[in-house]
């Protein structure tokens, strides 16, 4: 910006120097031209009379010396040495003859542009010379040449100016759709990598291009995360259930109590270590996806009717009833898979902490708020512990003897984040706890 | 006459001329702290309410008013330019010089149109055209001539009437008869015929318009050839004895200029006077300035009002005023 505005005024001023010596150059070739007009029309004058010279000045002469700031005149004229008329102290010098010299000098305090010509005479038994120097100042010249300046001066000006608002105008429009293509990329949500489409100026055509590749770049290795995740996943699970078939193949082989008391343990282990891994690979899975939240409009209503609908068989195993009860239809936008982890982990523990023959009841609702909860009837949460146990790894007192990773509620409280909404657990007067995904 | 002019003009010792002036009078004597001098050609009855009036807006001025012919002027004031305030004279061309020269002080601050001044240093400030004045007795039952032409046959009808009866300036000794005559000859070849057929008549040679008109109204001369048509008529007191012609051929008007000495004793003073006199005489009225003030109408009179330009110096190169001379001498004298 300001490179530009200095090299405009560079350019100004070199400008403004080139018009004004132009116009000197033009000016003083004018002014010469009338000087050399003038001294040729006294020379012309110039006859030789039985030996005496005579010279008529032309009334036009002089007259054509006129200027609009009334320059003063000098002149001389001499015959060979001799001085005939004039100003005698007006320098002269010598010339050819027919040959117009001109000359800057300073004549009675005044600069002053003299022209000066000879030419021969041939009388009747000699030769003789006869010089002209005609003088003039120089106000009129450098009064055009104030003007002139003045001129190019404002014309100068005019051109600075008009360049400096043209690179101001060109700075803010194109700083404009910087800014306009900053807020696009800013107002952006975090999965959003397509590439911008928006018209952009010629010049920022380049940094949109590779913001463009860098995003499709960003867009194939998030992607590919996602995959590894599910891989990985897949990948420590499947061997732990063959070590677990196994396992229960092994269990049915065995006699001895001792031998099958270890296998147990075995195999609880090897369910503690799946259901850890399960759950940290979907803790990792949600704290990636919620980085790029992949909202979609949704109803849910149907997903949550869908987990119960799941999850029954397991319930009914434990004598337990699943009763929901929700509104006609809740849409939400929002990432389904993650409220799906949530939900499943919030009815998880209702079935797995509340005692046979009880009721687990899961509402989904939009008034006050869209909100989905479970609450079921068994011994509810540990009072003392109602602030911890959404942290991770955390357990509960009472989840003593029962497999678990500590990380359900984690995962059901940073999808409510995701989300913009909380988690909030409580337990029922009438017993029982209460899990709320606010939303 | 004109012999007797000459000699008196000629002959006389330079100092004693230099000491003679034609009018002197001093304005406003008693308050005199500054003595602004002046020399000028124009009449002291002609130029007095102009200095009457300067005075009384400036009462502790007295003004020197010193009277004498242009080319007197020229002489000097160039010998003296510190002696003298103010230079007025109707000899344009000597008053050019003069400021081309570099003599005339610049006044930066006086408003005047550029046709009327010259480099903020020379100021017009009346037109005055060339006459011909003649004794109305002189030509009475005859038709009056109206242009030169009209002129020459009037006088070669009648020789008789007019032989020793025209006047005219000595343009070797009047600077506006040289500048009036040099003018004439640039405009038309009429002139030359005209002094031909005056110098075959006797021509009566002047130095001064005084005495001329001073002839014409007594008719010891019939015709003025080149006079001041405003000047006769203020001069003569019968105004029906003489009768004043703007020749229609070509009238040859002056200028009359002022200008500050650039040796001024009192620059200051000097320049208001200038101020003075042009605002005079764009407010005329005949009273309080007599002259006639510059045409306003310049345009149609172009060609004819003397153009304050360095064209006037032509005629005042010695070479151009030799030959000149001689070529007018030729005629006037020749023909005598
Ligand atoms: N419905 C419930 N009733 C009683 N206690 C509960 C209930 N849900 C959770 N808890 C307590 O909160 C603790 C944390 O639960 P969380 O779901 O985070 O872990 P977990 O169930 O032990 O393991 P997992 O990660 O396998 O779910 C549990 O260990 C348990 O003590
Ligand atoms: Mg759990």
């Amino acid at each position: 910006m300001f490179t530009l505005i200095g090299g405009t005024a560079i350019l100004a001023l070199l400008l403004f120097f080139a018009i004004r010596n132009y116009a000197v150059q033009v000016a003083q070739s004018a002014q010469d031209n009338i000087l050399g007009a003038s001294v040729t029309s006294i020379l012309d004058a110039a006859v030789i009379w039985d030996g005496v010279v005579e010279i008529d000045i032309p009334y036009a002469s002089f007259s054509m010396l006129s200027t609009p700031m009334d320059d003063r005149v000098f002149y001389a004229i001499y015959q060979d040495e001799t001085f005939l008329s004039g100003y005698p102290d007006l320098l002269i010098t010598q010339t050819k003859d027919r040959d117009i010299s001109f000359q800057t000098i300073t004549h009675q305090g005044e600069l002053v542009r003299v022209a000066t010509a000879s030419r021969t005479l041939i009388g009747k038994d000699k030769r003789t010379q006869i010089r002209v120097a005609l003088a003039q100042t120089q106000d009129a010249l450098s009064g055009t040449l104030d003007q002139i300046s003045q001129n190019a001066a404002l014309f100068v000006t005019g051109f600075f100016a008009l360049a400096t608002l043209l690179s101001f105008w060109a700075t803010s429009a194109t700083i404009g759709q910087l800014k306009r293509l900053t807020n696009s990329v800013t107002r952006r949500g975090p999965q959003d990598l397509s590439p911008f489409e928006k018209p952009v100026p010629l010049e920022m055509l380049p940094l949109v291009v590779s913001l463009n590749s860098l995003m499709a770049r960003l867009d194939h290795s998030l992607s590919q995360s996602e995959e590894f995740i599910a891989e990985a996943a897949h990948r420590v699970r499947t061997p732990l259930a063959t070590v677990r078939s196994y396992a229960e193949a092994t269990l049915q082989r065995v006699d001895k109590e001792e031998n099958r008391q270890a296998i147990r343990s075995m195999i609880r282990a090897i369910d503690e270590s799946s259901r850890a891994a399960g759950q940290l690979l979907d803790h990792a899975m949600i704290t990636f996806r919620a980085d790029h939240l992949e909202r979609q409009n949704i109803d849910l209503v149907a997903l949550v009717n869908e987990l119960v609908t799941r999850l029954t068989p397991i319930a009914e195993m434990k004598d337990l009833s699943l009763r929901l009860q929700c509104d006609e239809q809740v849409l939400f936008s929002c990432d389904p898979i993650l409220i799906q982890n949530a939900v499943r982990n919030l009815l998880d523990n209702a079935l797995k902490y509340s005692p046979s023959d009880g009721t687990v009841d899961v509402f989904v609702t939009a008034t006050p708020s869209i909100r989905i909860g479970v609450c079921d009837s068994g011994k509810g949460f540990p009072e003392a512990e109602l602030d911890t146990l959404a942290t991770r790894f955390s357990r509960g007192s009472n989840a003593e003897g029962t497999i678990g990773s500590g990380l359900g509620l984690t995962i059901a409280l940073d999808v409510a984040t995701a989300h913009g909404g909380s988690l909030q657990l409580s337990n029922r007067p009438e017993g029982g706890a209460c899990a709320l995904l606010l939303l | 006459m004109r012999f007797i002019v000459t000699l008196i003009l000629g002959l006389l010792p330079q100092a004693l001329v230099a000491q003679a002036w034609e009018d002197r009078q001093t304005f406003n004597e008693g308050a005199s702290t500054q003595v602004l001098r002046i020399i000028s050609s124009t009449d002291t009855a002609l130029f007095a309410p102009i200095i009457e009036s300067f005075v009384s807006q400036y009462p502790y001025i007295a003004i020197e008013y010193l009277v004498t012919g242009t080319a007197d002027i020229d002489r000097r004031f160039r010998a003296n330019p510190d002696a003298f305030d103010l230079v007025i004279s109707s000899a344009m061309d000597l008053q050019f010089k003069s400021a081309n020269d570099g003599l005339a002080r610049r006044l930066t601050n006086i408003a005047h149109p550029a046709w009327a001044q010259w480099r903020q240093s020379l100021f017009a400030f009346t037109s005055e055209p060339a006459a011909i004045v003649i004794n109305r007795d002189a030509f009475a039952g005859h038709p009056i001539p109206n242009t030169r032409q009209e002129l020459i046959q009037a006088l070669r009808a009648r020789p008789e009437v007019f032989r020793g009866r025209i006047g005219t300036y000595d343009v070797r000794q009047s600077g506006l008869g040289y500048l009036f005559a040099t003018q004439d000859a640039r405009a038309s070849e009429t002139y030359w015929r005209l002094m031909e057929v005056m110098g075959a008549l006797d021509l009566r040679l002047y130095c001064c318009s005084g005495e001329m008109i001073d002839d014409l109204t007594d008719g010891t001369i019939a015709v003025a050839y080149n006079v001041l048509g405003s000047y006769a008529k203020a001069r003569v007191k019968s105004k029906d004895k003489i009768q004043v012609i703007f020749p229609a051929d070509f009238p040859t008007t002056m200028m009359r200029t002022a200008m500050v000495s650039s040796q001024a004793q009192h620059p200051e003073m000097a320049a208001a006077f200038i101020q003075h006199l042009i605002a005079l005489q764009s407010s005329a009225d005949e009273v309080s300035f007599p002259l006639p003030p510059l045409n306003s109408q310049l345009n149609q009179a172009e060609h004819a009002t003397i153009a304050l330009e360095p064209a006037l110096m032509t005629f005042l190169d010695a070479l151009k005023r030799k030959s000149f001379l001689a070529e007018w001498e030729d005629a006037v004298i020749h023909n005598n």
